[in-house]
Order: C-alpha cells, then sequence, then structure tokens
C-alpha cells in the first residue's frame, strides 16, 4: 500500500483526511490507534507494542495520553490511495487544552465511546469541542469484543445525542481490531477533505511544539494555504521572527523528512531555534519571501488554575530547579511559574498547573528527569481580594492573602457536568451541595442516565471532589468541569502557628465554614509529624489573631544514653554525629526544629497525590 | 562491651601503636580493664559480647580463658614498651563482662598478679570485679579481696520479682543484701547496678528498688535507663507486641526520682548515672573512661585508648584466642583520633561528670553557647561563671542535646 501511498508535498487535498480520535478518558483511544497503525502498515506488527502512541514514560507507566500525537498514514478505498491524519488525544479533563488545539488540526472526529461504560462526562466535553469546531463527527463504540458490552442501547444513546440513526454507529474493537478496517473507509468517504488556496502565500498553524534534546525545537503545523519547502526560510506571523526551514517532514509515526508539505497536510518542521517560545502555539507559520497578509485564527493560552509552591529539599538544588522548570516549560505551554520564598521552605517556585494530574505529572517529571528531591505546598486556586481602599490583589499564594480591611474576596467558579445513572442523583446532589455548588440544570440523556449541571467554586472540584464523587457512586458517575466565572464568597485565611510563628508553608484559604475542620486536620497532623523539643511547642490554627484550633507537643525530657558501655567512645562519638546530621535535615522554624519529612507529609494530602488517583 | 564493633582503620599485626600514642603518656594515669565473655544465662536485654556455652572450641573455653587473658597482658606490656611509652603503675583495674565471677577467684587473683608483676599497681590502686549475685559466697569474696580487689560492683538490677523477670534475671531479691554483707565483711567496697524503665516497671517498683538498694548501704550505686539493643530478645518481644515498649517520659520520671531517693539517702552524683557516697568512693575506673585517660582492655572485644589511640579486640572468643597463640595482635581496628574528633570525645564525655567541663577547654562556638543552656536550664549559672559546665538535673537528662549544642554543627 505504501508504495502507492500519496507522497508528502505532492498530495491533491482531496486525497487528504485529517481527523482525530476523542473520548472520555479510558475509553481506548491509543489502544484503537494502534490497530490503525498496524492495518494501515506503518508500524510492523512485530514492532507492535500496546498504546504504541504513549511514549513517555509517565505515559506508559499511568497507562494515560498526556500529548496529542499525529500520524500520517496511507489508506487505500475503491483504488484510490488517500493520505490520512491521524491525532491521538488525551481523554483527562487536565489535558483538555490538547484537545482544543488538535481539534483545530481536523476536519472531523472519531467519537469514541466505551460500549460497556456509554456516555461519559468528557465524552460530552469533547463532543461539544468538536462541534465548536465545525468538525464532522462518526460516533463509534469501542471495546464490543467485552462481554459487559451493551451496543444496542449505547449506539442509541450516542445517535440520541449526535442525531442520526442507531444503526449509523460503528461497532468496533482496538483490541481485536474489529470493525476498524471500515471505520477507515468511512472516514475516507464520511470526513470533508481540507480545502485551502495552493497558490495562496503559505499559512500554517502551529497546533503543537515540543523540545527534543537532540533536534531542538521540533513545531508540528497543519498546512492551510500554500506551500511549504525545506531550506526556505520561514517567518512566524506573531513575532516576525524569521528562521531557515532545515527539515520538514511528516511523522509516520517515525518523523520522515519530505520534500515540503502542501494544503491540509500535517507534519513537523524543524529550525534549529531551542526555545519554543519562538514556535508558539497557535502562531501561523508563513514564507518570509512571499508573507501572507492575514494570520490564521490561533488558540488562547491554557490558563493555569491550580497554584502550589515547589522548593527543593536541599535548597543548594534551587538552580538546578530553576532550568529544570525552563526545560518543560519548553514543551509544556501551560506551565507558569515566578520565583517565590518562603519562611519555612527557602527559595522556590510558585507554579500554576491546569489540574492536580498536571501539577502530579510535572512534579514527578522533575523529580525523575532532574534527579531533584521537591516539597510542594498544598495546593490552591487563584483569589481575588478587594481591599476597603478598593485596590485589588491576585492571590496565588495564601501567605500573600492581605491582611488590610477587606471588603470583599472573588474565587474562581467552574460549570461543573457530571453524568451518571439515575440511581445516584440524590447522591450527587448531597455532594454537591455539600461543596457549595448551585444546580444549573439537569437532563435524562436516555432512560437511566442523567446529566447534573453544576455551578461549583473550583477549590471545592479541582482536589478530592472526583474521589468523593467516585466512592458515592460505585464508581459510576464521570465529571467534566471547565472555568465559569467567580462569585464573591466568605473565604478567610487560615494561619498554622508552630510557638506563635506563622508557617507559611501551611496557611490555607478556605471557606469559612470549613475554616475549623482544616485547623483541626493541620494541628492534629503536626502533632504527630514534629518530634518533641526541649520545650513546649504549642501548635495552633488561626484566622487574624482569633485561634480556633490547638494542640501542644509535650517537650521532650529525656535524651542522653544512659548505660554502661565500657570503654566504647568511638560508637558513642558515631552516634552524635548521626544525630548531627539529622539535625542537619531539620528546618528551622523559629526555634523549633522540623523535620524535612514532616513538612512533606503534612503537605502531601493522600486524598488527592496518590498514583491510583491519576485517572479520571 | 555492645557486640557491635565500630568501623575503623586496619589494625597492624604487631599491635605497635602509633606515635602519638606516647606523647605525654607519663603525665596520664593507666589503667587495664579485663573483660570475661561467659554468662550463665544470656539476659533478654543484654547485647554485651558474652557466651553462655562453656566451650567455644579452639581454645577458647572458659576454663582456658584466663590463660588466654594471661597472654594478652604479656602482649600488652611487650607492645606499650616497644612503642615507646613510659613504664607506668597501674591506677585502676576494672574486671567486666560477661559474668567475670564465673572464673575461680584464683584464676581472676592471677590475671590481677600477672598485672602486678608486668607494671606493678599503683598505692591505693582500685580492683574491682562486676559479679552476679548467684555467683559469689562468703569464701570466693574474701579470696577476692585477699587477692588484692578493693570493689566489687552487684548487678542488682532491681528488687521486684516481676521485674527481674522481665529482664531475665536469675537472683532473687533477697540475694542483694546477703551477698553485700559478704563483701563489707571480705573488706570490699560495695556498688549496685539498677535499671529503670523495664516494661511493667511502676514508679512503686522503682522506689522500691531505690529504697531496697539504699538499705543495703551500698558505698557507690549506678543506675541506667533500660536500652532496647538491636537484636536482644527483648526488643523482639516489644516488635510481636508481647511486651510494652519503654518510654523516654517513664525514665525521665525515674531518673529524677532516683536522685531524689539517692542524694536523701547520701548518694551524690558524679556522673549522669552514677552515684558516690564520697568523692573516694566514685569509681576512678569509670572515670578514667570519661577524662580520657589511657587504658588497656584485656579480652574478645574488648577496647583500649592510649594517648588519641583507640582500638578494638576481634569479637569472638576463638578468633581472639586463635590471634594471641599465634603471637599477633588480637586487634580488629583501630581509629588514631585527630585534634577535632579528640575536641569532641571530650566535650562528649566531661560533660557528663559533676565536675564539668572547664569552659576553658571549649572552643569559640561552645563557649557561645553556653549563655543560651543556662537560660534554658540545662547547666548550672553558679558553675559556669565560675568556669565549668556543669549539667543541671534538667540537663543531665537532656546531655546529648547540650553536647550537640556545644559541638560545632
Ligand atoms: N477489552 C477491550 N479493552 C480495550 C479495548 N480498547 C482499549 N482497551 C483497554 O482499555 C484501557 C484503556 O485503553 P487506552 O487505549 O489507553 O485508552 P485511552 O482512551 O487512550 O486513554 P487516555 O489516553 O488515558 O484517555 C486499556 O487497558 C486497554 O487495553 C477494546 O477494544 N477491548
Ligand atoms: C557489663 S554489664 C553486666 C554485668 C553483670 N554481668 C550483670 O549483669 O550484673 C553492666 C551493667 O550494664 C547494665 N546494662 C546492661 N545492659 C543494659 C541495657 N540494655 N540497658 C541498660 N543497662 C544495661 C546493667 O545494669 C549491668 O549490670
Ligand atoms: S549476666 Fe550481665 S553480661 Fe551476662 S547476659 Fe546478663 S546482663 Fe549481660
Ligand atoms: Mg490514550
Amino acid at each position: 500500500m505504501a508504495r502507492t501511498a500519496p507522497v508528502p508535498a505532492a498530495t491533491d487535498p482531496a486525497l487528504i483526511r485529517n481527523f482525530c480520535i476523542i473520548a472520555h478518558i479510558d475509553h481506548g483511544k491509543s489502544t484503537l490507534a494502534d490497530r490503525m497503525l498496524q492495518l494501515t502498515g506503518v508500524v510492523q506488527s512485530r514492532d507492535m507494542k500496546a498504546q504504541y502512541l504513549d511514549r513517555m514514560d509517565i505515559e506508559r507507566e499511568r497507562g494515560i495520553t498526556i500529548k496529542s500525537q499525529a500520524v500520517r498514514m496511507p489508506w487505500e478505498l475503491d483504488g484510490t490511495s488517500y493520505a490520512l491524519n491521524m491525532i491521538d488525544t488525551p481523554g483527562h479533563v487536565d489535558f483538555t487544552y490538547e484537545v482544543s488545539r488538535s481539534l483545530a488540526a481536523c476536519e472531523g472526529a472519531v467519537l469514541l465511546v466505551d460500549a460497556a461504560q456509554g456516555i461519559e462526562a468528557q465524552t460530552l466535553a469533547n463532543l461539544y469541542l468538536a462541534m465548536e469546531n465545525d468538525l464532522t463527527i462518526i460516533p463509534v463504540l469501542n471495546k464490543i469484543d467485552l462481554p459487559a458490552a451493551q451496543p444496542e442501547k449505547y449506539a442509541a444513546e450516542l445517535a440520541g445525542l449526535i442525531g442520526g440513526d442507531p444503526e449509523d454507529v460503528l461497532l468496533v474493537s482496538g483490541k481485536t481490531g474489529v470493525g476498524v478496517e471500515g471505520l477507515l473507509d468511512k472516514i475516507v468517504r464520511e470526513l470533508p477533505a481540507p480545502v485551502g488556496d495552493p497558490d495562496a502565500p503559505a499559512r500554517a498553524m502551529i497546533f503543537d511544539s515540543v523540545y527534543d534534546t537532540y533536534r531542538g525545537v521540533v513545531t508540528y503545523v497543519r498546512v492551510v494555504d500554500g506551500k511549504l519547502s525545506p531550506r526556505e526560510r520561514i517567518q512566524m506571523m506573531s513575532t516576525k521572527a524569521s528562521h531557515e526551514l532545515l527539515e520538514i517532514g511528516v511523522s509516520s509515526p517515525e518523523p520522515e523528512p519530505t520534500r515540503g508539505l502542501g494544503v491540509g497536510e500535517v507534519g513537523y518542521l524543524i529550525t534549529g531555534v531551542k526555545d519554543v517560545r519562538q514556535s508558539k502555539v497557535g502562531d501561523t507559520v508563513t514564507n518570509l519571501a512571499k508573507p501572507a497578509t492575514e494570520a490564521l485564527g490561533g488558540y488562547a493560552d491554557p490558563k493555569p488554575m491550580v497554584f502550589s509552591g515547589l522548593y527543593p529539599l536541599d535548597g543548594t538544588d534551587y538552580p538546578v530547579l530553576r532550568e529544570a522548570l525552563d526545560k518543560l516549560k519548553l514543551n509544556d505551554a501551560a506551565l507558569v511559574y515566578e520565583p517565590e520564598t518562603s519562611a519555612a521552605l527557602g527559595f522556590g517556585f510558585r507554579v500554576g498547573f491546569l489540574g492536580l494530574l498536571h501539577l502530579e505529572i510535572v512534579r514527578e517529571r522533575l523529580e525523575r528527569e532532574f534527579n531533584l528531591d521537591l516539597i510542594s505546598t498544598a495546593p490552591n486556586v487563584v483569589y481575588e481580594v478587594t481591599l476597603e481602599d478598593k485596590s485589588t490583589a491576585i492571590v496565588t499564594n495564601p501567605s500573600e492573602f492581605p491582611t488590610g480591611k477587606i471588603h470583599e474576596v472573588r474565587e474562581p467558579m467552574v460549570a461543573a457536568t457530571i453524568l451518571a445513572p439515575n440511581e445516584f442523583v440524590g447522591a450527587i446532589m448531597e455532594l454537591c451541595q455539600s461543596r457549595r455548588g448551585q444546580m444549573r440544570g439537569m437532563d435524562y440523556l436516555s432512560e437511566d442516565r442523567v446529566e447534573l449541571r453544576y455551578w461549583v467554586p473550583m477549590a471545592e472540584i479541582v482536589f478530592d471532589f472526583f474521589d468523593t464523587l467516585k466512592s458515592k457512586t460505585r464508581g459510576y458517575a464521570s465529571l467534566d468541569w471547565k472555568p465559569d466565572g467567580d462569585q464573591v464568597a466568605d473565604l478567610v485565611k487560615v494561619d498554622i502557628l508552630l510557638q506563635g510563628e506563622t508557617v507559611d508553608a501551611f496557611s490555607a484559604i478556605t471557606h469559612r465554614d470549613k475554616a475549623y475542620a482544616y485547623g483541626v486536620m493541620m494541628t492534629s497532623k503536626l502533632r504527630e509529624l514534629i518530634p518533641r523539643q526541649q520545650f513546649e511547642v504549642p501548635i495552633q490554627a488561626a484566622i487574624g489573631a482569633r485561634i480556633i484550633a490547638r494542640e501542644n507537643i509535650r517537650a521532650i525530657r529525656k535524651d542522653v544514653l544512659a548505660k554502661c558501655y565500657g570503654g566504647d567512645i568511638s560508637r558513642k562519638r558515631k552516634l552524635l554525629e548521626k544525630q548531627k546530621e539529622g539535625k542537619k535535615r531539620m528546618k528551622m522554624v523559629g526555634r523549633v526544629e522540623v523535620p524535612q519529612e514532616a513538612f512533606i507529609a503534612a503537605l502531601s494530602n493522600d486524598e488527592n497525590t496518590g498514583k491510583d488517583k491519576a485517572k479520571k | 562491651m555492645p557486640s557491635v564493633l565500630p568501623l575503623g582503620d586496619p589494625a597492624p599485626a604487631d599491635g605497635l601503636l602509633d606515635a602519638q600514642a606516647a606523647v605525654g603518656a607519663a603525665e596520664r594515669p593507666f589503667s587495664l580493664y579485663i573483660h570475661v565473655p561467659y554468662c550463665t544465662v544470656r539476659c533478654g536485654y543484654c547485647d554485651f559480647n558474652t557466651y553462655t556455652a562453656t566451650e567455644l572450641g579452639g581454645g577458647a573455653s572458659q576454663a582456658e580463658y584466663a590463660g588466654t587473658a594471661l597472654g594478652e597482658l604479656d602482649f600488652a606490656a611487650g607492645v606499650l614498651e616497644r612503642s615507646g611509652l613510659p613504664a607506668r603503675e597501674v591506677s585502676t583495674v576494672f574486671f567486666g563482662g560477661g559474668t567475670p565471677t564465673l572464673l575461680d577467684a584464683a584464676e581472676l587473683g592471677g590475671l590481677l598478679g600477672r598485672a602486678r608483676e608486668l607494671w606493678g599497681l599503683a598505692e591505693g590502686a582500685e580492683v574491682t570485679t562486676e559479679a552476679n549475685p548467684e555467683t559469689v559466697s562468703p569464701e570466693s569474696l574474701a579470696r577476692l579481696a585477699e587477692a588484692g580487689f578493693t570493689r566489687v560492683s552487684f548487678g542488682m538490677q532491681s528488687a521486684v520479682p516481676h521485674v527481674l523477670k522481665v529482664l531475665d534475671r536469675v537472683h532473687r531479691p533477697e540475694r542483694v543484701p546477703q551477698v553485700v554483707e559478704w563483701a563489707r565483711a571480705a573488706g570490699l567496697n560495695v556498688s549496685l547496678d539498677l535499671i529503670y524503665g523495664t516494661p511493667g516497671e511502676s514508679l512503686a517498683d522503682w522506689e522500691r528498688s531505690l529504697d531496697a538498694a539504699l538499705a543495703c548501704e551500698p558505698d557507690h550505686l549506678s543506675a541506667y535507663a533500660l536500652i532496647i539493643e538491636d537484636g536482644t530478645k527483648l526488643a523482639a518481644q516489644i516488635r510481636r507486641g508481647e511486651v510494652p515498649d519503654v518510654d523516654d517520659d517513664d525514665h525521665a520520671d525515674k531518673y529524677e526520682h532516683a536522685e531524689a531517693r539517692l542524694s536523701a539517702g547520701g548518694l551524690q552524683w558524679y556522673e549522669v548515672s552514677n552515684w558516690a557516697r564520697t568523692a573516694d568512693q566514685e569509681c576512678r575506673h569509670n572515670l578514667a573512661y570519661w577524662r580520657g585517660s589511657d587504658w588497656w582492655g584485656i579480652g574478645p572485644g574488648a577496647h583500649s585508648h592510649v594517648g588519641g589511640v583507640r582500638w578494638w579486640n576481634v569479637k569472638h572468643p576463638r578468633a581472639y584466642a586463635q590471634r594471641l597463640a599465634t603471637g599477633v595482635s588480637p586487634a580488629a581496628g583501630k581509629e588514631v583520633l585527630d585534634d577535632g574528633a579528640r575536641y569532641v570525645e571530650d566535650v562528649l564525655l566531661r560533660v557528663r561528670l559533676a565536675e564539668g567541663l572547664p569552659t576553658a577547654t571549649l572552643r569559640a562556638e561552645g563557649r557561645a553557647a553556653v549563655a543560651g543552656l543556662i537560660a534554658d536550664g540545662l547547666i548550672d549559672a553558679k558553675a559556669a561563671f565560675a568556669g565549668s559546665v556543669r549539667l543541671s538535673l534538667r540537663g543531665r537528662l537532656l546531655a546529648d542535646a547540650v553536647v550537640r549544642r556545644l559541638l560545632p554543627d
């Protein structure tokens, strides 16, 4: 097949089909992509491995897709050879922005639904995204090999959602490969071919930009008009920066240099720049000699929603952390950070993330790829505080919460969509109410599947909401959310004091009703974690000057080896040296020695950082 | 002797000491420690280098032991001479264990006699043996006194049967006053060892033990907080939850009670865990350790120190006997202390003494720490102004913390 395949840079747009696979997390996108790679012959069976396109270690270990991957594949139908560009996308809500970028490079989307699970929250979210982008949707039920699959039922659900006939819903199994050929045929038949002006000045949309140690920045583009060729000088339309095109090619799925890319084609560019910021996602690439006048519509930069302080355990690692963040940023437009200092933790960074999974992954990559040991402070959302004098402050770090007279505090809100079987409606409503949610609507997607829409404070959603939801619905509910305005709320800062000194790393902003619970939780946790000192150490939780919870660490009374050790003085000296080493790993808070482990343990909330919780 | 040996440098086969050992030696007293590595039963809390089998093979049987130890005494005399140390009389001798009194009084006397032949005993030398109460008789004690022993230290540990039981001690409480009386009659000074904070011991139990000990009117008393040593039977029992764990607060309470009762009973503390009736009755041998004097330790696993050179013998009696039989030094490893390490040890050891550590010997950061230690009530203000760091009662319980604060980071 490959012999007759259309050659990049010389492919009639009519023979091109660009599509992405979208679905709820775990519904089998990457596995379906595997079968397509095999059927089209771009990956040989002996080279095949499950979720071939999940290439990062973290993706493979966690079994989830984090980054979209585009692949060019040949496919023949009725004697004509076509070129398909397939993009496998992530399903986790934290990475929705990856999906939206991928959508902009496509004319169609395969909407995949697990035939044993049915429609879930991200199925809807991604479907709506695709519709907003005017894509042609091909509904597909996956995993029909599963005994628990209910293809009829869910085909009806899907048809009800998209419109059309349940008969038109394709049934496939990414595992066995059943139905995948038919799907590829249908993609060719039903998806529109890209349209563009081959003679117009070149315009290509950057939909991804990745830093590679060996190749420098690799920029992924979708050509809309004109043509890009190797060795020509290209220009970034937003910055006007120009570069020589050192290499241009397609991923198949290994990079294959080509003679260029023409209208409708998807591929990559290498210019030798070392900084992804010079190759910004959403920018338009044109030809320097014959530039286009109007840029393509770009993407909004992803906005971080959750902030956390990252500190190196060993203070001397601070420069390493800075460099590591700079490097990760090259691949991760969503990552924002700026230096901050904590009295308790020293020098570090306040880092913004898209969600907790994003936080976890960044942290893990920093530790693993850069050999760092990090403490991350409890994550929080962003607040807007207006003082009596009407001045406002944006607070991303609780310890920066203003101390002056406060007029109002606004907190970010999200529009949350929860899909669940009928029977759990009561439990879900209860949960949302306890999280200060306001119901915005409720629909039956089918006889027994309900969609509930709530307006909820982001702070109530991003941390442990999903886990609670899962446990209250025996795992049947799914959740999707997106930022949606803000509201004034009765929020307070709770400080934790050790021997009268505020420990900035433990401050938190909470709703007044939950301040007490936080205070009690944190003080009792610290009482367990901080070793006894030579003096009594009161641990207090306070709102302003008002103490709301208190614990006490009793003074240590004995710290002496009292045994006849004969003449083994060397042992005594070694023991002392060990004790002194231990002391070096202590952080001083006022006069109180706090072991680093105590910080880590107090700040790690098992509810939201456990590895098994990575999936939504 | 704790049973784990430190990691150090290899020791030379001829036993010769590094040059620094001889520097200033004439001014330092010289002591002997003689280890006897046998016991009839192993107490559950004990991790000392001791064996319950009388027959360890390879020339290491209990019966042959005295002969082997005589060999190390001869070896020691040769090494000291060849290393350029001046001839010094022995000022203190201490027989420890294990259970030294499992050897016949004649054998112990023979070892002491050999030391006398080799170095001479100083005028008024202190000669002590440890003794388990069940291992002595009026006759054996009299024969020890006759041989030149001046002091006996009985492992009383407790006067309460259920505590003795947890400790695996085989003697009955009534035995202690009896053996003390015999020792007195023989003309020996008497010391008692007590252990406090044993699992299951109440405060009342501890007071009973203190009172029973005081009733014996000992010249000297040691009270040790029970330490749960890794690898002991007691450690395993605690790990399995069969016996409750020891508790630092309980130890502190009991230490304070001990101080109150003992001082009321006429005993004065002179080291964190040691009390004596008069200054003369302080254990000069132990003081030699705390003050950094020179001593040679005879026996398997025994530690020695001469002028900043520390070494320790191979642990097993059999390996020990074989070394000596072939004329090779029984030392397993050694450590030559540099100025920094000597300073650390000096502070570490002398702070524990009631006589205190002269502030003049402290380095800058140590002197700077003194004010804070006074403010925290850890050392005595008056003594500090008079020029020495002397622990307060609270400071005695927190002595390791005081040491850490006096020493550089
Ligand atoms: N039985 C069966 N299992 C499947 C099928 N397709 C995928 N799976 C399994 O479903 C799980 C998730 O598959 P993935 O392909 O990683 O799903 P994904 O949609 O790419 O997941 P994310 O990228 O994390 O959103 C894996 O354990 C697959 O083996 C199928 O057709 N049948
Ligand atoms: C060398 S030991 C043994 C002397 C003698 N065999 C006896 O048991 O009486 C000297 C003293 O150390 C103390 N000792 C031994 N092991 C101890 C432990 N684990 N914790 C506290 N003190 C201990 C006991 O008081 C003991 O009497
Ligand atoms: S008798 Fe003494 S040395 Fe022997 S095991 Fe018991 S405590 Fe240890
Ligand atoms: Mg995937």
